[in-house]
């Protein structure tokens, strides 16, 4: 990083000026920056609902806005957070700017069909947003009927619209990645040299394509209901109420491992990156994303054990859910494992890498007590269901992102974050992060329900330290966002290869050409080559 | 304990404790992981931080034994634990017979409880400390769950069903009731109180606290059947039965139009087409509001919906009439 470098002359960012160039571009590098963009804007719409929620629960009493107004806040917040945050992220910003990069390849399989794609988002997004400032919509994003489908006087029809659109994004991007990790590798880069990153993008295509349309139909079905009064759900219309649960989570279930199999990969690159060794047990690693795709499709009842469901059908939901719970538990140790008498370099990335593992792990092993049938009965629909799966998403997913975004910034900018700024916003969403969601699990066995705009008095005092942690948790996310814009203009100029990572998306300039490599590399080496020994041992 | 500021539930029933053994045994695992992983990553953070700009480290590339080691070990944790929740579970879905039965209807926004003789309660549960109560629940509109922290006991409750769940209270006191399901606008003023009492008292309580005024919703264009102080659900069941006209066809011997409900309960019944169903709650309900659905073989299909014709309350008033007419033998195995 000490001797100077230069930016390239000509780069996929100054091929070509005007905003008619990036509305119309078909540059997957591009695409990305549309995604990053308008995902950015959801993400902190989406954490303005979050801030307004932790301001009401501040006090016991629900002074702040009213009942109808408070579930319209955390239902968007839901809405905003999963459907144009969480689940299109890692994906579409990084996925959409490394996965051709990382074959090898030009572009994506289907330039034009990514374009569309961000259109769709847009499109989606902007009927949510409509949605939300002409009334809201106050059914918890989860859309339980017949609540949503009868019962709801609020915007219900047009934000389901909206998702309903957004999910072709979501089966656009699967089927693109899909065809372009299959046809487009450079030549000897086989299945088993791949980047961990792509084998887990590969397992999240599967899922965002075979999920997705489930989804759509069951949204589908809640409006016909709600406009035609015709019974699919409503059981005074002849319906089934827990109907809609099953055909919901069908879908939303391996939705969150939609949101979590990218950040692994993720995850793969930073350890084996900041620590300069080869994953630890690579093939384990890679089949693991494929498990939990496959298995993660098979556990959506155990958000129904509560529901009467049948005991027997609860049992086997419960036991699927500890099973997929293994293949996680081996990315963990195959993770620590990599660190193992590494070259451990603490730089941003790799701060927010072990932030993930430590995060992650809490928030998996506390998954185990929504699995078991009789204490997930005790804590369904608790803080502790809350607790857990912002642990997940929140300490996870998003640790993922921004330890990702950090990496691949000087790939995609050509300049470098200002790494004590960088080293700082990660410490202080860490330690924010503990302090909103961990009293939440306190709270959640204590027995707090979810969605409550009034609790009882003896919550408050959990609730108080739940809020302080938000805001400070806020404050770090407003860090990398200043300091990010602020290193587009004012970075140190990156090379080619700051970190002296492996991958072929790092033999090229930062930021690269359009068609991404000037030759097309051959592949002679196993992913993460970091030592000559090494070579000789494969 | 931390008055104001505590940090775990009451334990009142007889499964809290279960619960709670589980929970720690969970827990406990899942600190001893987090802090083996948790330390682990510090240390080799800080044991192998990179020293020199271009240190290379030996490669290791992966030990399939210690790969075996950490797929079997917390498949087998996964397993005990698995097997736990499943004891657990079916206590809390199997009520002891001779439980005492009280009916529970939720509604935008409030719980309606109903005891065997009569009583009816707002947002407030009266039971005897020591007593299997058995709760057989349904909902008005849309999904409620009803939750006692301090029992550990969670079930949702659903409209067009029946779902049903029971706790034994192990000491007196006022225990929070929430609703735990997301149910529109008043989701979090949907709670109350469950009050356990000493036997003598709950006798006393039910004998000289007045009744209230029952709220009784209306449905349909009939007139609401007043109901008499201290009369029991089946005694009001029946009374309804009557003024429906029920028991026009449906005679205490066979011979009528309909299938005679004595014993009818709890009994294996065959349909037309040869399928056989168990008249229990659900069955019962839906063969009241929509009798077209499951015919009974041998008899014509001429009785009248009663779909939006009657309350929630009126319909566990007419199946409490004709559970009291008799319990056929249980052939299913419920869990």
């Amino acid at each position: 990083m000490s001797s100077p470098v230069k930016l390239p002359g000509q780069h996929y960012l100054n091929a070509a000026y005007g905003i008619k160039s990036w509305l119309l571009t078909t540059d997957h590098k591009r695409i990305a920056w549309l995604y990053l963009a308008s995902i950015t804007l959801f993400f902190f719409v989406g954490g303005f609902f979050a801030v307004l929620i932790r301001l009401e629960l501040m006090t016991p009493q629900g002074d702040l806005v009213e009942a109808e107004t408070y579930n319209k806040l955390f239902t968007m917040h839901g809405l905003f957070m999963i459907f144009f945050f969480l689940i299109p992220s890692i994906p579409a910003v990084l996925g959409n700017f490394l996965v051709p990069m990382m074959i090898g390849a030009p572009d994506l399989a289907f330039p034009r069909l990514n374009l569309a794609s961000w259109y769709i988002y847009i499109a989606g997004a902007t009927l949510a947003l409509v949605a939300a400032v002409t009334g809201g919509v106050d059914t918890g994003w989860t859309f339980y009927t017949p609540y949503s489908s009868i019962y709801s006087n609020t915007n219900v029809v047009l934000a389901a619209l909206g998702i309903f659109i957004t999910g072709f994004s979501s089966i656009l991007t699967g089927i693109n990645f899909i065809v372009t990790i299959h046809k487009m590798r450079a030549p000897g880069l086989t299945w088993f040299r791949l980047p961990l990153f792509i084998w887990a993008h590969y397992a999240t295509s599967i899922i965002m394509v075979l999920g997705t349309p489930v989804l759509a139909v069951t949204i589908v079905l809640v409006a016909i209901e709600r406009i035609f009064r015709i019974g699919f759900f409503d059981p005074a219309l002849g319906g089934d109420p827990v109907l809609f649960q099953h055909l919901f989570w069908f879908y939303s279930h391996p939705a969150v491992y939609i949101m979590i199999l990218p950040g692994m990969g993720v995850i793969s690159e930073l350890v084996t990156c900041f620590s300069r060794k080869r994953i630890f047990g690579y093939s384990f690693v890679a089949f693991s994303s494929l498990a939990i795709a496959v298995v993660g499709f098979l556990v959506w009842g155990h958000h129904m054990f509560v529901s009467s469901q049948s005991v027997y059908a609860s049992m086997i939901f419960s036991i699927l859910s500890f099973v997929v719970a293994v293949p996680s538990a081996i990315k963990v140790f195959n993770w620590t494992a990599t660190l193992y008498k590494g070259s451990i370099s603490l730089q941003t990335p790799m701060l927010y890498a072990l932030g993930f593992i430590g995060l992650f792990t809490i928030g998996g092993m506390t998954g185990l007590a929504l699995a078991a049938l009789g204490l997930d009965v005790h804590v369904h629909d608790t803080y502790f269901v809350v607790a857990h799966f912002h642990y997940i998403m929140v300490g996870g997913m998003v640790m993922a992102y921004l330890g990702g975004l950090h990496f691949w910034w000087p790939k995609m900018t050509g300049r470098m974050y200002p790494e004590w700024w960088g080293r700082l916003s990660a410490l202080i969403i860490f330690v924010g992060f503990n302090l909103a969601f961990f009293p939440q699990f306190l709270l959640g066995y204590l027995g707090m329900p979810r969605r409550y705009h009034a609790y009882p008095e003896e919550f408050q005092v959990l609730n108080v330290m739940s809020s302080a942690g938000a805001s400070i948790l806020g404050i770090g996310y407003l860090i990398p966002m200043i300091y990010f814009i602020w290193s587009m203009r004012y970075g140190a100029q990156a090379g080619p290869n700051p970190w002296q990572a492996k991958g072929l998306e790092w033999q090229t300039p930062s930021p690269p050409p359009t068609e991404n490599f000037p030759i097309t590399p051959v592949v002679t080496e196993d992913a993460y080559a970091y030592s000559q020994e090494e070579a000789a041992v494969v | 304990m931390w008055e104001g500021f505590p940090l775990f539930p009451e334990s009142a029933s007889t499964i809290a404790g279960t619960v709670d053994r589980l929970y720690f045994f969970l827990i406990g695992v899942a600190i001893f992981f987090s802090l083996l992983i948790g330390s682990l990553v510090f240390i080799f953070a800080i044991k192998y931080r990179r020293r020199t700009e271009n240190e290379t480290p030996r490669p290791i590339v992966g030990s399939l034994k210690l790969e075996l080691v950490w797929t079997i070990i917390p498949f087998i944790l996964a397993m005990i634990m698995y097997a736990q929740g499943v004891s657990v579970y079916f206590e809390t879905s199997r009520p002891p017979s001779g439980a005492m039965e009280i009916y529970v209807v939720g509604k935008q926004w409030m719980w309606k409880l109903q005891h065997p003789n009569g009583r009816r309660e707002i947002n407030e549960l009266h039971v005897p400390v020591g007593m299997p109560i058995k709760l057989t629940m349904t909902s008005e509109d849309v999904i409620h769950s009803f939750y006692v922290p301090a029992f550990r006991i969670k079930m949702d409750v659903l409209p067009g069903r029946y779902t049903t769940t029971w706790f034994q209270a192990t000491k007196t006191g006022r225990f929070h009731l929430f609703c735990a399901e997301y149910c529109g606008t008043k989701h979090s003023g949907m709670i109350g109180w469950v009050i356990v009492m000493e036997p003598s008292d709950f006798e006393e309580w039910l004998r000289t606290t007045p009744p209230p005024a029952a709220p009784r919703g209306l449905a349909g264009e009939r007139p609401p059947l007043p109901v008499r102080p201290g009369e029991s659900l089946a005694a009001v069941g029946e009374r309804l039965f009557q003024q429906l006209g029920c028991n026009s066809c449906h005679l205490p011997e066979p011979g009528g139009q309909g299938p005679p409900l004595t014993g009818i309960f709890g009994r294996r019944i065959t349909l037309e087409g040869g399928e056989t169903v168990v008249a229990d709650e659900t069955y019962l309900r839906e063969s009241i509001i929509n009798p077209m659905a499951k015919i009974v073989s041998g008899y014509p299909p001429i009785m009248p919906p009663f779909q939006g014709k009657l309350t929630e309350e009126e319909l566990v008033e007419l199946i409490e009439y004709i559970k009291s007419l008799g319990r056929g033998e249980r052939t299913t195995s419920q869990p």
